[in-house]
């Protein structure tokens, strides 16, 4: 039987985050923002098809970047999990955090144990009924969770988006405010990002029992003003 | 609860029964033996629809029974099946309202997985299977029929569908009635009904077809003036599935009831007329 050559975990570990973090920064990156009626997602996304960011639950959104067919994945799962556990026991009774917790499990899974880890990162928002109840979960390739105030940023870039966030963000942003505060960080200051190349989501307290709602492309153009 | 992962072998896909059944939550009623005695168990009655022009009227009375008692009465047999469509229910109660809930998730579960709706036809079909699956259990006379109509987006037309216990699914172009007061509702339906009905007369003639079968079955429940209960009417458009207030059915049946007095349907001056009644005549 021949010994496989010995490798420091320290050293497997970092060769793994290194493989992640590069597939992630290939994708474009995306932004969650708090505004005054809930959450809004901004994605750089030119197909209108293969979304990143999507539906959960009454209250529950999620997004991804990275690797479309493994985030679509964990997405899947995550409609599976809250729609199982709404059935179980009821509606109130699904919570992003559980969520959160149960990805967090799967991604570390996958990291440690198996053989390519997953190049993704995703997000787990939800909405309370007040601003104070809102809730960004990031959760990274690895499974590490960062718990998230005002904004998230996930993706390549995701630092420099962050800088920009900071400058244009403020409490109780209106929508339109808040989408061009999003849109203009995704951009930068040497481009601008048309209706086209958006993908545009929120969670909006108004909104019926189901928060979730798309800003499609005619609403969109309009707010972007 | 831990994420449910699949192997593409053995993946579910958008279908949430199949989910639970793979997570070993079988959600049909399984019967335990076939010789068992027949329980006296909780039934809901009188559900109709009715097509109007641009879309589709929905009720159902309030009321339980138990054998020849009233178990509830405050009992609700028409739900939103999801945006724009409604399903409602007749017999026996607790097969009922699970077999809706699961379908109201089934529909949410395949527009979240899938990114889109199902169509108007292929909801139907859901519901069909799941009243078939119920056969086993409908046999031992927990029977289920549903009655089920939607906005057809692609068409731009409301339809309606009847079915029976083993799953049959039919298509009504006018209108459909279930449950035990269903040959008198659906009389009334069948005589009032005109072509493209405009929706308000729609819900006019649904509420007096209630009325009618509560009048003559026993099972079927009434306006309750003294609880403040009525019977539930939904209209479904293309602005989506709409319940109607309370009030709003009160006012109806108050109009209904001056209609239907003594003193208007047969003329007899017993002083119950209230006289601006008497003017119209």
């Amino acid at each position: 039987m021949s010994m496989p050559f010995y490798v420091a975990p320290e050293q497997v570990m970092k060769d793994r985050a290194d493989y992640a973090r590069k597939g992630i920064a290939k994708g474009r990156s995306l932004c969650a923002v708090s505004y005054d009626d809930g959450i809004l997602f901004a994605a750089e996304n030119t197909s209108s098809t293969l979304r990143k960011i999507s539906e959960i639950y009454d209250r529950i959104a999620f997004a991804g970047v990275g690797r479309y067919s493994e985030f679509d994945q964990l997405r899947v799962a995550g409609v599976r999990h809250a729609d199982m556990k709404g059935y179980a026991y009821s509606r109130e009774d699904v919570d992003a955090q559980s969520l959160a917790n149960a990805y967090a499990q799967m991604l570390n899974h996958t990291f440690t144990h198996e053989m390519k880890p997953m190049e993704v990162e995703i997000l787990v928002a939800e909405i309370g009924d007040e601003r104070a109840g809102d809730e960004l979960f990031h959760i990274l390739y690895d499974g590490s969770v960062v718990d998230e105030d005002r904004f998230s940023v996930l993706g390549g870039e995701a630092d420099a988006i962050t800088a920009r966030l900071d400058e244009s963000w403020a409490e109780d942003l209106d929508l339109g405010a808040a989408l061009r505060a999003a849109v203009g960080a995704l951009a930068g200051d040497d481009r601008a990002l048309g209706a086209d190349d958006l993908e545009i989501a929120v969670l909006a307290r108004s909104n019926g029992r189901r928060k979730f709602a798309r800003i499609e492309r005619e609403a969109l153009t309009a707010l972007l003003g | 609860m831990t994420l449910p992962f699949f192997t593409p072998d053995v993946d579910p896909g958008p279908d949430f029964a199949g989910l639970l059944r793979r997570q070993g939550r079988d959600p049909e009623t399984r019967i335990a033996d076939a010789a068992s005695h027949p329980l006296t168990i909780m039934h809901g009655t009188t559900v109709v629809a009715i097509r109007t022009a641009g879309g589709v009227v929905m009720a159902g009375d309030r009321r339980a029974t138990s054998g020849n008692l009233i178990s509830h009465r405050s009992m609700e047999k028409v739900f939103p099946a999801d945006r724009f469509s409604g399903v409602a229910i007749a017999g026996a109660a607790g097969p009922a309202m699970e077999m809706v809930r699961l379908f109201q998730l089934q529909l949410e579960h395949y527009e979240k997985v899938e990114g889109h709706h199902l169509s108007l036809e292929g909801k139907a079909n859901q519901l069909s299977q799941m009243v078939r699956a119920h056969l086993p259990a409908a046999m031992q006379g927990m029977v289920v029929v549903p009655l089920f109509a939607g906005y057809d987006l692609q068409r731009g037309v409301g339809r309606l569908f009847e079915f029976d216990v083993t799953g049959g699914r039919y298509e009504e172009l006018h209108h459909a009635a279930t449950g035990s007061g269903s040959l008198h509702a659906g009389t009334v339906v069948k005589i009032g009904y005109r072509a493209e009905m405009d929706p308000s007369d729609a819900v006019d003639l649904a509420i007096r077809a209630l009325f009618e079968a509560a009048d003559d079955d026993s099972a079927t429940g009434g306006p309750d003036l003294v609880r403040g209960i009525f019977p539930i009417v939904a209209v479904i458009d293309a602005d989506g599935y709409r319940r109607l207030e309370d009030d709003e059915i009160r006012r109806r049946f108050e109009g209904l009831l001056g209609d239907l007095s003594p003193s208007n349907t047969q003329g007899s001056a017993d002083g119950g007329a209230r006289p601006d009644q008497e003017i119209e005549r």
